[in-house]
């Protein structure tokens, strides 16, 4: 499938080096019209993908960012209480139907991004990250708003979408989700780039990488990862190195072991960790990357 | 081809969908053996792409059918293998290699517990491994039938490896489903008592008082949402606690059904999540998709490494803050103690409380004095026997308290 470059390559414009597969997952979300549920550790770039489908569709992106308790007001819609009440004062004496009724007009609405995200006049990307954070009851009524596109507000009645957008989901794995929201998207597991790739996001993202220089931090940073680390540098701290790195001005990693190992807090994120990566393993490993 | 209008036309479908229909059809419940949560709607969209021409060229069909299939990670790590062994005709077996030494098909101990959930009792010996350290083995051969004629009359103080009798092994095995649900009541019932509304819900207060012109007359309150306990349990699966597991299971499947959040995981060299396969409502049949998970049971234990799997890839998921970890096992590990210590460590710093049922504490001259047990002790808040039921059933008021 020709499709299959072209979105690798409209992708990377936007500034998201893909592979292969996760170029296929996009032209089958397109194709089948289905969510895509994106699972990894934190920090490979799940919410990445989604801003940079939304600048290969050339098209808003709304984001709803998930915590425990997220409710139907915040995640759909609510009514302007305020302004309702001031209406209510100004109108008083009138008709209580004609108040009514205009104050449970749309004028009163407050969009929420899942409402926001079908009234638009182009699908624009809706982002719901890290819908393991959210409830159980919150992932039931999306999944229904999922397979309708449509949202009934009991005052007003149903509101049918203008145009579906595109469903981006993400989950960090804190909860396990429901088989019934795993069925209906489409699953994508998001590792951490092999070295060659991660180069490539380097020099993408960070003005001022040279090849050499991207591909020395990349495999740097790879054999970092094969230590025994509690927490694992994702593909964000890699770029925060390599920003630090080329702003201290650094040209070869072999020449300026001192720097390395000092800007390592850019990828380590616990005491343990530091403690673990010693000067010594710091050079062991930048031996390797020669 | 026509592969580039996005729907091709019925007679084409057709076409193709009888060629291929019935083998994906085989694909399908292949996927459904191995776990996959696949329906009627998945299968469909499977068919249009392969009949869009996504079916010429096969490393992209694989690609386009794991994202559709997948539904979580594990999946995802299987679908090539499954894949390749079943539309290339290559062998999966390659691919299990890479997995370790794990054997497939005649784990003896699974066997051995399944026989005794069901049908047949006593032949227990083929698989016991009593560990060298306690007291000399004693519930070898044809022991168990002797034992059932002079067993005591209250069945909650038996020990469980001394049950032979296939009749007593249900009722031991309902025993524990119902101590099981028992437990589940009264923890629910403290949960509900501790929730009371303490805070102003404002918007809501001014919405509900629309009515009186805005005036607040009804208050409304937030209330805090009560977070039930979790248990989590880890079952040693090994040889050496084999003539345990099988009331163990039974006593995870209660827990499972009644309690409104547990997890159950089984151990021996490696480490299965093994909750949906328990949730299976009849027991026997849980057992069954069991024994296909926890292929290489019965021979050593590893708990450190299996302790690290969980602390890697579990742990977040499973784990809040009102969790309580509850490991069942004799603590023989086989692998390195000094890595069981550590990853104990970082599990106690996750958890709320961590249990530590060890069926061999009731023996006579049993002392925690191998290598595996010392590392972990001083991270377990409570280390408990567990060899009857009634010692199990002590457990509760602990429970309760968390």
């Amino acid at each position: 499938m020709k499709d299959r470059e072209q979105i690798a390559q409209a992708l990377a414009v936007s500034g998201y080096i893909a592979d292969s597969e996760l170029a296929t997952a996009i032209s089958l979300m397109q194709r089948l019209r289905r969510p895509l549920l994106l699972e990894g550790e934190a920090g490979v770039g799940k919410t990445e993908v989604a801003k940079a489908l939304a600048g290969m569709h050339a098209t808003e992106l709304i984001r709803l960012q998930c915590y425990e308790g997220l409710d139907q007001s915040s995640a759909l819609y609510e009514w302007n209480y305020q302004r309702q009440l001031l209406a209510i004062q100004a109108h008083k004496g009138s008709d209580a139907e004609t108040i009514e009724d205009q104050i449970f007009s749309e004028k009163y609405l407050l969009e929420r991004p899942l409402l926001a995200a079908i009234r638009r006049a182009k699908s624009p990307v809706l982002l719901i990250d890290e819908i393991d954070r959210a409830d159980d009851e919150f992932e039931a009524f999306l999944l229904e708003l999922l397979s309708d596109f449509q949202v009934s507000i009991p005052e007003l009645g149903t509101i049918a979408a203008t145009t579906i957008p595109h469903v981006v989901l993400t989950s960090n794995g804190t909860r396990e989700l429901s088989d019934a929201l795993r069925r209906r998207c489409l699953y994508h597991y998001v590792d951490y780039p092999d070295v060659d790739r991660e180069a490539r996001i380097i020099m993408a993202r960070i003005n001022g990488a040279g090849a050499a220089l991207s591909l020395q931090i990349a495999s740097m940073v790879e054999s970092i990862r094969k230590e025994e680390l509690r927490k694992v540098p994702g593909v964000a701290e890699t770029l925060d190195w390599a920003a630090a790195l080329v702003g201290l001005d650094v040209r070869d990693l072999q020449d300026e072991i001192e720097t390395v190992h000092e800007t390592l807090m850019c990828l380590l994120k616990t005491h343990e960790d530091k403690a673990r990566i010693t000067r010594e393993v710091t050079e062991r490993l930048l031996g390797k990357v020669a | 081809m026509s592969c580039c209008g996005a729907s091709p036309d019925f007679e084409e479908i057709d076409e193709v969908s009888r060629l291929v229909s019935t083998k994906l059809a085989a694909f399908l419940r292949t996927l459904r053996d191995n776990g996959f949560a696949v329906g009627p709607a998945e299968g469909q969209d499977a068919a249009s792409l392969m009949a869009s021409g996504y079916a010429a060229r096969p490393g992209l069909l694989r690609s386009a059918l794991k994202h559709l299939f997948s539904a979580r990670k594990s999946d995802w790590e299987k679908f090539d293998g499954l894949f390749d062994a079943f539309w290339l005709g290559r062998r999966v077996r390659s691919r299990s290699l890479t997995f370790g030494a794990a054997k497939a098909a005649n784990s003896p101990s699974m066997k051995s517990l399944q026989d005794q959930g069901s049908e047949r009792g006593g032949s227990q010996s083929a698989t016991d491994q009593v560990p060298s350290t306690g007291d000399a083995p004693e519930g070898q051969g044809g022991e168990g039938r002797m034992e059932g004629a002079s067993r005591a009359d209250n069945l909650a103080e038996v020990d469980f490896r001394k049950l032979a009798d296939p009749e007593q092994v249900a009722q031991a095995h309902d025993a524990a489903a119902r101590l099981a649900r028992l437990m589940r009541t009264r923890l629910t019932r403290r949960d509900l008592a501790r929730r009371r509304g303490y805070r102003l819900d404002l918007r809501r207060t001014i919405h509900r008082n629309i009515s009186h012109g805005g005036v607040p007359i009804a208050l409304v309150r937030r209330q805090r949402k009560g977070k039930p306990l979790r248990l989590v349990v880890l079952l040693d699966a090994s040889g050496s606690m084999s003539m345990y597991t099988s009331v163990f299971l039974r006593f995870i499947h209660g827990v499972l059904d009644e309690f409104r959040e547990a997890e159950a995981f089984l151990f021996h060299t490696r480490l299965a999540f093994v909750s949906d396969a328990m949730k299976e409502k009849d027991a026997g049949r849980a057992l069954d998709r069991l024994s296909l998970l926890a292929q290489g049971a019965g021979g050593g234990t590893r708990i450190g490494e299996s302790l690290k799997t969980f602390n890697r890839w579990h742990a977040a998921r499973v784990i809040h803050s009102r969790t309580c970890v509850m490991i069942v096992s004799d603590g023989y590990e086989t692998g390195d103690a000094a890595l069981l210590g550590r990853e104990m460590a970082a599990l106690a710093k996750r958890c709320r409380r961590i249990v530590w049922l060890n069926p061999m504490m009731a023996w006579e001259g049993y002392a925690p004095v191998a290598a595996g047990i010392r590392a972990a002790l001083p991270h377990v808040d409570l280390y408990a026997p567990a060899n009857t039921l009634q010692s199990l059933s002590a457990l509760e008021p602990y429970l309760a308290k968390l």
